[in-house]
């Protein structure tokens, strides 16, 4: 053991005095005689060396950079999303390269060997033939694509990505515990777990020696853009949406690789090829990396109740027009019955067993084996046969010794010996410990590995780490792992200092990212709908505030200016209620459902600002909002919030289309709530102090002070909130915005109703300035207000259709 | 026997549909010994804007039609001479269906006409206990897969009432069996779940039968419509063998075979995805003349 120290010596010493691994049960740190491992010794010196207190600042770290990067577990209990803090485990995990080279090794053979097999079984079934893999299994599988049986993948290969969950057995060898080739999640959490972990350790890591994942990232980046067949076609990832339980994730990934995030309704097939649906038309789509299951992917020859996949898609595979990533069907490799027949496929095909075997598992459809089951009851799990679930998963069927024995043994046995076919028996899985924080100290859990993989050009690239599942209780089964997991970044340490990869892309020629006009018409449409309904929100809370003000002033409340405003206030929803009127709080809800949908290309800050609107009005709800100044001042801090948002848009967003939209949808819906604000507040016989009211909604009550002085009229009310082209809150203004916005996006693509709209719009910006004050009455407005509603349905029509 | 088929099969949309993809299984099935397509055409009206055709796994021809623009609704009309031959006595014995589990346990093809395919759920059939004693209390001893079959048909044929006004095609063949209602769809489902919940690989046959029976006979239930039927697996020398629950008889010359597969999701005529939700009403007709008579039915026309 290398001293460094007595004093960082008798640290160390101090901080593992309490770690006691259960004898019998491998460990991470610790080896059979308690001395901590050469692998473990710099890092634990390092944090042995910190007091309690920097401890829990240093941890409190990578929470704030969780938080404030908006992860979060979402999880489904009866139909409900809850979100909860991520839960790091901020203790990584360390494992010496030389081991991991071994893993790694063991892996990429038998991906290479899932990968004959896969080939195999939508191929000519030799396996099946020779009598190594029963026919009924592959048969009886909702994962076997029959409509793709003999359609080779136009990349040749069936499997690009893959992960496999691993963990350590009592004898200190790796164990496969499920084989992930449908469409791995948790890639991007592993990137986010690294960061976050190395800002907990941000004195040590730059030091530590630990092998960098961006490499891996970037790997998988070329690949997929390499798959495709002409540079002008997109790569995309294909998402189930914004309800997906791992959607942070796939935007997060979306992001970082800066490829399109692509739902099944933004796709369309033409002539044989996948496109998406743009701002600027069709454009060809070569690769999909599905985050979507198989069977979701098409309606028309999948399952049909689909409402995620996009219809001929399997078509599109089967002319060999399009590679997705894994291939459709690949997911029946997670078969939970393929495990009791890899051993003897490898022997059959590789001539020797895997080098990383899998945990033992007897396909109870077999006589000897459904007897070996019969008779091992009480020490095995009993589950489902095609159960692509992972065993910890607590929302797998499957039933342990213990289960079993309450579940009734007589009736399990009946169970297994009639519908043996559709069960497994399985060896209870074990895992080894490593180390967790837990009240100061450290204390031995149950860990399990997922380790990823991509296809590269030269084979496979490992990610040199992953994402370890550290179990919630000491205990060491599967019943540990199922519930309050936490998860914890994978350290692989090299003996020497590693490349520090940090961005990917470095090194390599710079390929372009993105296209003007790439922006797939629904996420543009979500953009233009997330700046409607911010601007919405931003002018209900200026009237409702305006009315609270107005109640604070002692103005009474049955006056006639009051009852004016309430009439109108009720008219658009924002009639009397305790804390938030409805409308408002509705044009805050779908503004945050919007941005939910593109994620991916709001900044975290733009994100972040849509959140907060939704904290002030939970806020809000949650307690009696009283009318009068606490109910300004809640519409006060509403629109500093929906300004930071706007402000956020119009100083940091890229000037490219999808700002365009933005812009778009905050001047339609900005012109459709003025001119019926003036259509209201200066018809005749408004009662008085109206004008101003108009000016207080419009927010131009200083300017109209600087250019008019004190008194408003009518006319130089409309002089400025109507016609004056230097006010940012006039209606010439925005017609100018709507000129200006639409000349590019006219440019990217030419259709007669994207024609139609630009000659419109264009009409519409040089007549309006020609009105007079004289001209313009309630009726006037109005209809403005109806031909700015039809020019919004001439954009839907033109761009996000 | 050779028919002069025509089907007709149309929809009419609520309001315009913006794009719409189509997938038809209507073209006569061209695999197999018992019947030859003399000639076949699918006309999709309008033209789509993509047309495209394959071979399915189970060896039925699926045709492509996609629309890009706005229509407001889609005919599928085939128009096709097949020849349907009488099969001759059965040349080979059926296995026994006490012998079945041990011959499937030996079956090593994934091929499309191998009985592993047609074992268990599948889509739209669950087997389950309560259909296994609803037949195996009434079979013989030592009885063959051939004679269960035709004694489960005959049975469900009479214990059911034909009556097209109680399911719809999406009806669970568990509800229409507690009716006892339904129509061929729903005889050929709980059939096959009844065969698979006895072991016996069953699978679904999508058809059409002669419309004019011959003289001194009577017309065919369901003859004015697509119908549907059922097969069944009786070991490796007798093969599939195919019977109509409908009509409580073996398929013969009568019946003109257009796809086949585990249930009606593998064959029904026309599945269609439409971009915009709109509510669709639809209609079709059938019908087949034996090529002899066509003259004779045109003159009473």
């Amino acid at each position: 053991m290398p001293r460094g120290g007595t004093a960082a010596q008798t640290a160390l010493e101090r901080l593992i005095s309490g770690y006691r691994p259960t004898p019998g049960v491998p460990d991470e740190l610790v080896d059979a005689s308690g001395a901590v491992r050469p692998v473990w010794q710099r890092f634990m010196q390092h944090l042995a060396a910190q007091n309690t207190e920097t401890v829990s600042r240093m941890f409190a770290r990578g929470d704030a950079y969780l938080r404030s990067s908006g992860v979060f577990l979402r999880q489904y209990t009866n139909e409900k999303a809850t979100e909860r803090p991520w839960p790091l485990s901020h203790v990584p995990v360390l494992i010496h390269e030389s081991e991991w080279e071994t893993i790694s090794k063991g892996l990429v053979e038998r991906a290479d060997l899932l990968e004959r097999v896969v080939a195999d079984i939508y191929g000519d079934n030799s396996l099946v033939r020779d009598g190594i893999l029963p026919g009924d299994l592959i048969a009886q599988s909702p994962e076997w694509v029959r409509g793709l049986v003999g359609v080779a993948p136009v990349s040749r290969r069936f499997l690009h990505f893959v992960a496999f969950e691993i963990s350590r057995g009592p004898d200190g060898t790796w164990w496969v515990l499920n084989d992930r080739t449908q469409a791995p999640s948790g890639a991007g959490y592993a990137l986010e777990n690294r960061v976050a972990t190395s800002r907990v350790y941000s004195d040590f890591y730059a030091d530590a020696q630990v092998r960098r994942v961006a490499g891996f990232f970037s790997d998988f980046r070329t690949a997929l853009l390499d798959m495709r067949r002409s540079q002008d076609s997109h790569a995309a990832i294909l998402t189930p949406g914004p309800f997906s339980e791992t959607y942070f994730e796939q935007s997060y990934i979306a992001r970082y690789l800066g490829l399109l995030l692509v739902e099944g309704e933004d796709l369309v097939v033409n002539k044989g090829r996948v496109c998406v649906r743009t701002v600027s038309g069709l454009q060809p789509v070569d690769v999909l990396w599905r985050r979507l299951d198989t069977l979701f992917c098409d309606p028309l020859e999948l399952e049909e109740s689909s409402q995620l996949g996009t219809p001929g898609l399997v078509n599109a595979v089967r002319e060999r027009n399009v590679s997705v990533v894994n291939a459709l069907g690949a997911g029946i490799l997670e078969s939970r019955a393929l495990l009791a027949f890899l051993p003897r496929i490898a022997r059959h095909l590789l001539g020797k067993p895997l080098s990383i075997p899998n945990i033992a598992t007897w396909w109870c459809g077999q006589e000897a084996e459904k007897a070996e089951v019969l008779s091992r009851l009480d020490e095995l799990v009993v589950a489902p046969a095609l159960s692509t679930r992972q065993m910890f998963d607590p929302e797998e069927a499957s039933m342990t010794g213990p289960a079993l024995r309450a579940h009734g043994l007589v009736r399990a046995r009946d169970l297994i010996e009639r519908e043996g076919r559709t069960l497994v028996g399985q060896e209870a899985i074990s895992f080894s410990t490593s180390p967790a924080w837990s009240n100061g100290t450290l204390v031995p859990r149950p860990m399990s590995l997922r380790v990823f993989m991509v296809r590269t050009e030269t084979g496979w690239s490992v990610m040199p780490g992953g994402f370890a599942r550290i179990g919630a209780e000491a205990g060491t089964n599967m019943l540990s792992m199922q519930t309050g997991s936490a998860v914890a970044d994978v350290w692989i340490v090299s003996d020497s200092p590693v490349v520090k990869v940090t961005n990917i892309g470095e090194g390599r020629a710079r390929q372009p990212r993105a296209r003007q006009g790439a922006l797939p018409s629904k996420a543009a449409e979500n953009l233009y709908w997330l700046a409607r309904y911010v601007e919405r929100a931003e002018g209900h809370a200026r009237l409702v505030r305006a009315q609270h003000v107005r109640l604070s002033e002692a103005e009474r409340a049955g006056s006639p200016l009051l009852t004016h405003l309430s009439s109108y206030l009720t008219l658009l929803g924002l009639g009397p209620s305790n804390g938030v009127p409805p409308a408002l709080a509705e044009a805050i809800g779908a503004a945050s459902r919007a941005a939910g949908s593109v994620r991916d290309r709001l900044s975290q800050d733009g994100w972040a600002a849509i959140m907060q609107l939704e904290t002030t009005l939970k806020t809000a709800a949650a307690r009696d909002v009283r009318a009068g100044d606490d109910a300004a001042g809640v519409m006060g801090t509403l629109l500093r919030q929906s300004s930071a948002f706007t402000g956020l848009l119009q100083d940091n967003m890229y000037r490219f289309t999808e700002w365009r939209f933005l812009s778009l949808g905050r001047s339609i819906e900005r012109l459709m709530a003025l001119s019926s604000a003036l259509s209201n507040f200066l018809q005749i016989g408004a009662p008085q102090g109206s004008l101003d009211l108009a000016l207080e909604f419009a927010d131009s009550t200083i300017s109209h002070r600087r250019r008019y002085g004190f008194q408003a009229s009518r006319e130089s009310v409309l002089e400025l909130l109507a016609l004056d082209a230097l006010n940012p809150r006039s209606l010439v203004f925005h017609l100018t915005e709507l000129e200006t916005h639409t000349a590019p996006l006219a440019e990217l693509v030419d259709t007669p109703l994207v024609r139609d709209l630009r000659r419109e719009v264009c009409r519409f910006a040089a007549a309006f300035p020609e009105t007079t004050p004289d001209e313009m009455g309630p009726e006037s407005f109005l209809q403005f207000r109806k031909e700015i509603g039809d020019l919004s349905d001439m954009l839907t029509a033109a761009f996000l259709n | 026997m050779i028919y002069d088929i025509k089907v007709s099969i149309s929809y009419r949309y609520g309001a315009p549909v913006l794009a719409g993809r189509h997938l038809i299984r209507l073209s006569p099935f061209r695999g197999g010994t018992d019947q030859t397509v003399h000639a076949a055409s699918l006309e999709v009206t309008p033209g789509p804007d993509d047309r495209g055709s394959f071979r399915d796994f189970f060896g039925n021809t699926a045709s492509i039609a996609a629309f890009e623009t706005a229509h407001a609704g889609v005919d599928v009309t085939l128009t096709t001479r097949v020849e349907r031959h009488a099969g001759g006595p059965a040349s080979a014995a059926s296995l026994a269906l006490d012998a079945l589990p041990e011959t499937l346990r030996g079956i090593r093809s994934l091929e499309s006409g191998s009985p592993l395919h047609f074992l268990g759920a599948s889509p739209r059939v669950r087997p389950s206990r309560l259909l296994h004693d609803y037949a195996a209390d009434h079979l013989p001893a030592f009885v063959s897969v051939e004679e269960a079959v035709r004694l489960i048909g005959e049975r469900l044929n009479a214990d059911m009432t034909f009556d097209s006004g109680a399911t719809t095609v999406e009806t669970r063949h568990e509800d229409a069996f507690t009716s006892r209602r339904g129509v061929c769809q729903d005889c050929s489902h709980i059939m096959i779940a009844v065969l698979r919940s006895l072991g016996i690989p069953a699978g679904y046959v999508s058809g059409v039968l002669r419309t004019t029976p011959p003289p001194g006979q009577e017309r065919l239930a369901g003859a004015d419509a697509m119908h549907a039927w059922v097969r069944a697996w009786c070991g490796p020398s007798r093969g599939w063998i195919e019977y109509d629950p409908t009509n409580a008889c073996a398929v013969a010359t009568d019946h003109v075979v257009i796809a086949r597969g585990r249930d009606y999701s593998d064959v029904s005529p026309i599945k269609g995805v439409l971009r915009a939700s709109s509510r669709q009403s639809s209609s079709h007709s059938v019908d087949v003349i034996p090529v002899e008579m066509a003259g004779q039915y045109q003159r009473q026309g």
